[in-house]
């Protein structure tokens, strides 16, 4: 007996030592862990902080005009985000309003419907798709794209909704507010289609069987089940692409043009705010530029803030599992 | 294999179905059928009982693997008939079969010929989603859509185009599942929140509100604490009065309370692993006389 207790001793203290091992790891790692979502919190602070001071010169002379004046002359000192601020909102609104319903049928494709074969080949396909730098994606609207829009899509465009003033005369260049969103759309949408297929991969068998023995077709499994539960994150993954098209600015300078002033048809070339910002930062051509810049900067981070927690809202609201339970 | 004398029912249970199971002249047993035994209690009525399963050699491959042997034998409209067996024997394969669940898996293959009501169920013009609509399925974990227990209940039918009175399609649902007095007043609440026996109850009323005729039930209650369990085998004593009902369990003495059948499958070590039906007979006679002395072996838990 005694024996026994003797040498379950050791083995209890070696168990002990193990155990504080494991704690000192524990803290370690936690601290790894609350010092990165730290530093997080601290670089988002700081480009904010740094946006607001950097713009301030420019807010205290402009003030809110600043988002409704559409001139732009930085050497007269003429400072507007109105152009810039519509392009992008248009630029964003043609790249999500088209990726968003493809990205998600690509996604419902490569998750439910496609044979073996085609997954393992298309769905790392799409992946590369995102991985294209952007400036490549730009360079390809400059020499291929842009053209083609031009020359087919434009003419295509206003043949059949001309009576718009959206789709005005087809221009010869086919640098424009259309270009730039189109090509925003090939960046956008492989971020949407790979992101929802992987929710939708994720949505249990026993969901989808239930609904199969209930008499459903596939596409009422897809509405009814699989997008629903998955809606929240499928906004997200919407709201990631929304970040890539706000922020682009590369690819949108080469194929945009050059333009000035708010017209009314998209065949126009145009401007948008993170262009305009990468365009000019290297060479102010008067003492307000670089604080009119920082002024458009603040306006897209704002943009980018609110888009996001609106779409955690919608999100939340969608998501039966939290909504509901 | 055995064929039990299954044109007829008798004793007992043939006193209580003769209430409500419409009589078929033209299935009253051939002379061919075995002769009824002698009644146990005096001589009940003999009941001619329509045929809804017909299955005739059905043997199920996934890939290479035969998962099920050829089996034969016929379920028999609103009684409950028993899938038994050890775990690994097919009984999943088998009832899932029934419904062409199993259409979706890669490399399922199905050999002979499962009629429904005369019709072959994997018929070339066949369309699956209507089999699966007349052969609802209940599923061993619960699995309630992310809804709201009236979503539940309602999506199906509103995707059938089944839209009138849809709140009383809910209600007789709910109360044929013995759950409408429990969620009464948190209809809009999400189904999530309900208990597992409640969950279960769910989606059995999930799958009466489409009116099928059949229920296949892969042991409903294997997830499920004791009073759970007592009540769904509640339930599936008065839903035979409305439904066919073929449920899969694992538990002999499930088996015993709610089935008037029972279909015992076993591995058959001779043949690969193989699933296999060894005894089809009437409750009764599986366990009191059961005619294979592995159907005796494994009832009385003697199986190795
Ligand atoms: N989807 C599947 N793919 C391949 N083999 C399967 C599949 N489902 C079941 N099987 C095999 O078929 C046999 C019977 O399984 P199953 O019908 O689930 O048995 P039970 O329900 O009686 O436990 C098992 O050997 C199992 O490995
Ligand atoms: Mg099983």
């Amino acid at each position: 007996m005694s024996a026994l207790r003797l040498r379950l001793r050791p083995r209890a203290a070696i168990g002990a030592e193990a155990a504080r091992a494991g704690r000192t790891g524990d803290r370690i790692l936690f601290a790894l862990c609350a010092g990165a979502g730290l530093l997080a919190v601290f670089v988002l602070g700081e480009v904010v902080y740094q946006v607001i001071s950097g713009a301030r010169p420019a807010i205290s002379k402009f003030g809110l005009g600043f988002l409704v004046h559409s001139r732009w002359a930085p050497n007269f000192s003429a400072f507007g985000a109105a152009q810039a601020l519509v392009g992008t909102v248009i630029t964003s609104i043609i790249a999500l309003s088209i990726a968003t319903p493809l990205g998600i049928a690509i996604a419902v494709y490569l998750a439910m419907m496609a044979p073996p074969a085609v997954r393992t080949v298309v769905g790392p396909l799409v992946e590369m798709l995102a991985a294209i730098p952007s400036v490549i994606v730009g360079f390809w609207g400059l020499i291929v794209f842009s053209p083609f829009v031009a020359n087919h899509i434009e003419p295509a465009l206003h043949n059949v909704l001309g009576f718009m003033p959206l789709f005005g005369a087809a221009q010869t260049t086919g640098f424009s507010l259309l270009t730039a969103g189109l090509v925003l759309t090939i960046m956008v949408l492989p971020i949407i289609a790979a992101l929802s297929r992987d929710l939708f991969l994720t949505v249990p068998v026993e969901l989808t069987e239930g609904a199969a023995a209930l008499g459903a077709t596939r596409w009422e499994i897809i509405r009814g089940v699989v997008l629903p539960t998955t809606a929240s994150g499928v906004a997200a993954a919407t709201v990631l692409g929304l970040g890539r098209a706000l922020g682009e600015a590369i690819a949108v300078l080469q194929v945009v043009g050059d333009g000035t002033g708010i017209h009314s048809s998209l065949f126009q070339p145009g401007e948008t705010l993170a262009a305009r910002i990468a365009n000019e930062f290297t060479s102010p051509e008067s003492k307000l530029h670089i604080p009119s810049l920082f002024y458009l900067a603040l306006i897209l981070l704002v943009i980018g803030l609110v888009t996001s927690v609106l779409a955690r809202m919608i999100a939340t609201r969608f998501d039966v599992h939290r909504s509901l339970a | 294999m055995t064929e039990p004398d299954d044109q007829i029912d008798r004793g007992p249970a043939g006193e209580r179905v003769l209430g409500r199971v419409r009589i078929q002249t033209e299935s009253l047993p051939s002379p061919a059928a075995p002769a009824p035994l002698p009644a146990r209690n005096g001589g009940a009525p003999l009941i001619a009982r329509d045929v809804v399963f017909d299955i005739r050699d059905m043997a199920v491959y996934y890939g290479d693997n035969q998962a099920l042997g050829w089996t034969t034998f016929k379920i028999y409209r609103h009684l409950v008939t028993a899938v038994i067996g050890p775990s690994g024997c097919g009984k999943s394969t088998f009832i899932r079969s029934l419904n062409r669940m199993n259409d979706a898996i890669r490399g399922f293959r199905i050999e002979g010929q499962v009629l429904y009501h005369g019709h072959d169920v994997y018929g070339a013009e066949v369309n699956r989603v209507e089999v699966r609509r007349r052969i609802g399925m209940v599923f061993q974990k619960p699995n309630p859509f992310p809804k709201s227990i009236y979503d539940n209940i309602a999506w199906a039918p509103r995707n059938l185009g089944m839209r009138e009175d849809l709140d009383a399609r809910v209600e007789r649902a709910l109360t044929q599942a013995a759950l409408w007095d429990e969620v009464e007043d948190r209809l809009r609440d999400s189904a999530l929140s309900l208990s597992g026996g409640q969950q279960q109850r769910l989606c059995i009323a999930r799958a009466i509100a489409v009116e099928p005729d059949v229920l296949l039930l892969d042991e409903p209650a294997s997830a499920l604490d004791p009073v759970a369990t007592a009540s769904i085998e509640d339930l599936m004593r008065t839903l035979k009065n409305r439904y066919t009902i073929v449920i899969v369990t694992h538990n002999m003495q499930q088996a015993a309370r709610v089935a008037d059948q029972v279909a015992f499958f076993t591995l058959d070590p001779g043949a690969d692993r193989v699933g296999t039906l060894v005894e089809h007979a009437d409750t009764q006679t599986i366990f009191r006389n059961p005619k294979d002395s592995r159907t005796r072996d494994y009832v009385t838990g003697r199986f190795g």
